[in-house]
């Protein structure tokens, strides 16, 4: 049977808690390699948040990424980077004051032949991208309150816990892929960012509902353990979270491949790309990381260390037990 | 009930003509401006001195005459946005400090305006007349000897711009507030039969006889024999040149936003337009001001507005009201500049000292509350840094628009593709909900921007896009519980409906619970477009609880009666068959994988 197959009929059944400690070492070095890229390379910061001045045109002229720099550099802008999409080009400089930034503006317009009401401007204080992240981390700082309260009333404080440590997770790893490949972060990907935890939340909550829902049978007389319950609710919605996962990504994918090819760098682009790699990651983590650490947590209680250790001595070995969970499979109804 | 709602969305749509969205600058063109105000010790600002700032720069938006533009507080921000290109010299005026001054008058002229402006606007055509006779009624008020001082509404209640002609002719009185100010108490009586005449559009001002101005025989006569005699003494020559060509009858000349240095003299406007004036430099600033409050005088039901300076504040409050009060008529009074333009211009009784002060003079409570919050905070002691200034041409903001339904339709495309391939019958119910939560967000953006000021931007329509997802998640959930109950085997589909809902319903109101609280924080927190993201999020999670639970739900259950869905018919997505090998009696033992 293939695995498509497999998958379609939901009939998986892959050992994701037991194989904790692949996903710990993995996790671990994902986070290594990303807080090392943090702190080697750093974030390469967009005109947001360095302050600068951005002009966009679009020209019906030929022109090469080289006559746009130099006719803009003419102009006695020091710093200047052009990026292209199709004809429309953006330049980013650094911060220009007002007079000079009109004067630039109608010079780009007479060179390349646009009308100057076609030629836009941003221009961004320097203090505006210190208050953007800061907004941000209060918003990081709120979400994360309301979340741990809720989640402590809907489910537990255990499973709000494991959740917030895979955001984390989730964070620092869409960080580090940003610091190692240079992607431009901008206001739209800090956005981006905190939609990302949404995400991660989202799925974690689906699945630790169904786990909540399988363990809440666990008894003295049950034959499976916590581990075994939880492995079990993960695979009973592995299906939906591979689903969800595809149609969520499927849209930003859109975008994505949108403002990349016709719009070029922009909000688009950045958001798109900021969610592209966080959901991803999301994904992963609430199957592979949420759920074993809840279980790591759970496991430590005394009422599934008791169950743990019957189960232990009747089956012999772990692995016997490990054996059980696959028997036991579907525990529900 | 879905249907009611959809009609009664339908419905207002039809009646208020709004078949699109209103679209944000970002996509339609137009230029956003982000201040962030900071005090001069580079903290942030308290609310209501906020609050005060954005009133500033609204009256200086509108005074520039843009159409539409609005002015919106966004946290500690002020964003400004204003439509269509080429806004710069805008943003020059609505970004700069305003600051409250008291500058002596120097000189002062009614405003000359063209016969078609009065026609359709009576007000200023009245101030032409009436200008004489206001120099020679407030003159006797100089020597606060009871005579009828005559003074009306101050310019800022200008709520009702036709009455103020003869307010503006007129003017309040400043005094201290002592006993010996009863005497201003007599005038109001005055006063109130002014307002009266007031309300008739200014005919009194037009019925005043145009005396011939009183107070200033030693300047040479103006070759306008209508127009007063100024006594240039002591007046910078360039600044009577600015003032000799400033012309208030336009509401672009009245200055708002205009950086008037204090160590200079300035010509300005009164905020109506109906007076120019030459004011010496400013002796005393807004910061000097302890704090004003409206009231009413005891024993009386007049209201004034009181004044308290700092101590360093009295004393050039004391000067400066000596020096004016010894001066002749129009320099006995004290302007008061706001933000370039002036709001109001008291004669000054008597001279202060001791740093209280109360002017007096027409006012209800509406309009003495106004200028005590003029002046309370009208000093604002704020910088607005321009944090970012977007600018974006309506082709640029076409191609955004453009690029942005091109995802959406692609994202929905391809969630439709996959959810057809994957759940082939069941797919059809997920596409159907998703039209109708389309159909629903549509017309929900529509009234709101109708209705609400609700504007469709870029951050918008990522999150619409973004939030397809979301809303498939929910049938996915479902779909998915209905599966379980059908592979599980012992229910009828009919059951399994019913039994998934109920499990399926908690799943997905806690999930949409965890979005809906990220759209809230994201929605008080953020800066900029964040909030528009974050709003279109919130919306969309709410429209799929709705759609899912009205629906989704509904419809499965519907269909669940059908025999091609419940018999298991091979492309109905629940084939018992192909859902389990194990047959449908069989709880399932899944096989073993290492």
């Amino acid at each position: 049977m293939g695995l498509a197959r497999r998958l379609y009929r939901g009939e998986i059944d892959v050992d994701f808690v037991g194989k904790w400690r692949l996903w710990y070492s993995l996790s671990g070095v994902l986070l290594l390699v990303s807080i090392v890229g943090l702190l080697v390379n750093g974030l390469n910061l967009g005109v947001e948040f360095r302050g600068g001045t951005v002009f966009s045109f679009k020209t019906s002229q030929n022109v090469t990424v080289e006559q746009v720099r130099d006719a803009i550099r003419e102009d006695g802008v020091h710093q200047v980077i052009v990026q292209s999409a199709g004809n429309g080009w953006r330049v980013t400089t650094e911060s220009l004051q007002e007079d000079f930034r009109a004067q630039v503006q109608s010079d780009i317009a007479k060179d390349f032949n646009t009308p100057a009401g076609e030629v836009s401007v941003q221009a961004i204080g320097a203090t505006w991208g210190g208050e953007v992240s800061q907004k941000a981390w209060i918003g990081l700082g709120v979400f994360m309150l309301a979340i741990i309260l809720y989640l402590s009333m809907a489910f537990e404080p255990k499973m709000a816990l494991a959740a917030i440590v895979a955001l984390f997770h989730d964070l620092i790893i869409t960080a580090g892929i940003y610091a190692w490949s240079g992607f431009e972060v901008t206001p739209a990907t800090l956005l981006g960012f905190l939609t990302i935890l949404g995400y991660s939340l989202y799925d974690a909550v689906v699945v630790f509902d169904m786990i909540k829902e399988v363990t809440a049978k666990l008894g003295h007389t049950s034959k499976m353990t916590y581990s075994m319950a939880a492995n079990n609710a993960l695979n009973h919605t592995l299906i939906r979270s591979l689903n969800t996962s595809l149609v969520a990504i499927l849209p930003v994918a859109a975008i994505l491949f949108i403002g990349t090819t016709l719009l070029g760098a922009g909000t688009l682009k950045d958001l798109s790309l900021a969610l592209f790699v966080g959901m991803i990651v999301g994904t992963y983590s609430s199957i592979c990381v949420a759920t074993p650490l809840l279980v790591t947590l759970k496991e430590r209680e005394p009422k599934y260390q008791a169950i743990a250790k019957r189960l232990a001595s009747t089956k012999g070995t772990g692995k016997g037990a490990k054996g059980g969970s696959k028997s036991a499979a579907v525990a529900k109804g | 009930m879905l249907l009611a709602f959809i009609l009664a969305m339908g419905a207002t749509m039809l009646l208020q003509k709004a078949f699109t969205p209103k679209l944000g600058l970002d996509l339609a063109g137009g230029t956003t401006v982000t201040l962030s105000p900071v005090t001069l010790n580079n903290a942030s600002p308290p609310e209501e001195i906020l609050d005060r700032a954005v009133n500033i720069i609204r009256e200086r938006v509108n005074g520039t005459g843009i159409s539409d533009a609005e002015v919106a507080k966004s946290g500690d921000n002020i964003i400004i946005s204003i439509p269509g290109v080429g806004q710069s010299e805008a943003i020059k005026l609505v970004a700069t400090t305003a600051e409250l001054r008291f500058r002596q008058v120097l000189a002062m002229e009614a405003t000359q305006v063209p016969q078609d402006l009065a026609t359709n606007a009576p007000s200023p055509g009245a101030s032409q007349s009436a200008a004489p006779s206001a120099s020679a009624s407030a003159a006797p008020s100089t020597t606060a000897s009871g005579s009828p001082q005559q003074s009306a509404k101050p310019s800022q209640s200008a709520g009702a711009p036709s009455a103020s002609p003869t307010g503006k002719a007129l003017s309040s009185a400043l005094t201290a507030p002592t006993p010996a100010a009863s005497a201003s108490a007599a005038p109001s009586a005055t006063q109130s039969a002014q307002g009266q005449k007031n309300d008739k559009k200014g005919q009194n001002a037009k019925a005043t006889p145009s005396a011939s101005p009183s107070a200033q025989a030693s300047t040479p006569p103006a070759q306008d024999p209508n127009a007063p005699q100024i006594n240039t003494q002591g007046i910078d020559p360039a600044v009577l040149a600015q003032f000799n060509k400033l012309n208030c009858a336009d509401p672009a000349n009245r200055g708002q936003g205009v950086q008037d240095d204090p160590n200079k003299q300035y010509a300005g406007c009164e905020t109506d337009g109906s007076y120019k004036y030459v004011l010496d430099v400013a002796k005393v600033v807004g910061t000097d001001i302890d704090t004003a409050s409206a009231g009413v005088r005891q024993g009386t039901t007049e209201w004034v507005v009181q004044l308290d300076f700092k101590s360093k504040g009295a004393g050039a409050w004391a000067d400066l009201t000596q020096k004016a009060y010894s001066s002749q008529e129009p320099r006995n009074k004290v302007a008061v500049v706001l933000d370039g333009v002036v709001i109001t211009a008291p004669n000054i009784i008597s001279p202060i000292p001791g740093g209280r002060a109360e002017i007096t003079g027409g006012f209800d409570q509406a309009s003495a509350t106004t200028l005590a919050d003029q002046l309370k905070y009208g000093a604002l002691p704020l910088k607005f840094n321009r944090s970012s200034i977007d600018s974006v041409s309506s082709t640029l903001g076409q191609d955004q628009l453009q690029g942005g339904l091109i995802a959406g339709v692609i994202g929905l495309g391809l969630v439709v593709l996959y959810c057809l391939l994957y759940y082939r019958g069941l797919g059809i119910v997920a596409v159907l909900s998703l039209v109708v939560a389309s159909i629903l967000t549509y017309t929900a953006v529509v009234v709101l921007g109708h209705n609400a000021g609700f504007r469709l931007s870029l951050p918008h329509i990522i999150g619409l896009v973004v939030s397809i997802g979301i809303t498939a998640d929910s049938f996915i959930v479902y779909f998915e519980r209905i599966r379980d109950e059908m592979k599980e085997g012992h229910r009828t589909l009919r059951a399994a409906v019913e039994v998934a809902w109920v499990r399926a319903r908690r799943t997905i109101l806690i999930a949409d619970a965890v979005m809906f609280i990220a759209a809230i924080v994201l929605y008080f927190l953020a800066v900029g477009g964040v909030a528009g993201f974050a709003f279109a999020m919130g919306l969309t999670t709410l429209i799929d609880i709705v759609v899912v639970f009205l629906f989704t739900k509904p419809f499965i259950a519907l269909l669940a009666r059908l025999k091609f869905f419940a018999k298991g018919h091979p492309l109905s997505g629940l084939d018992a068959e192909r859902m389990s090998e194990h047959g449908t009696a069989a709880r399932p033992t899944t096989p073993q994988e290492a």
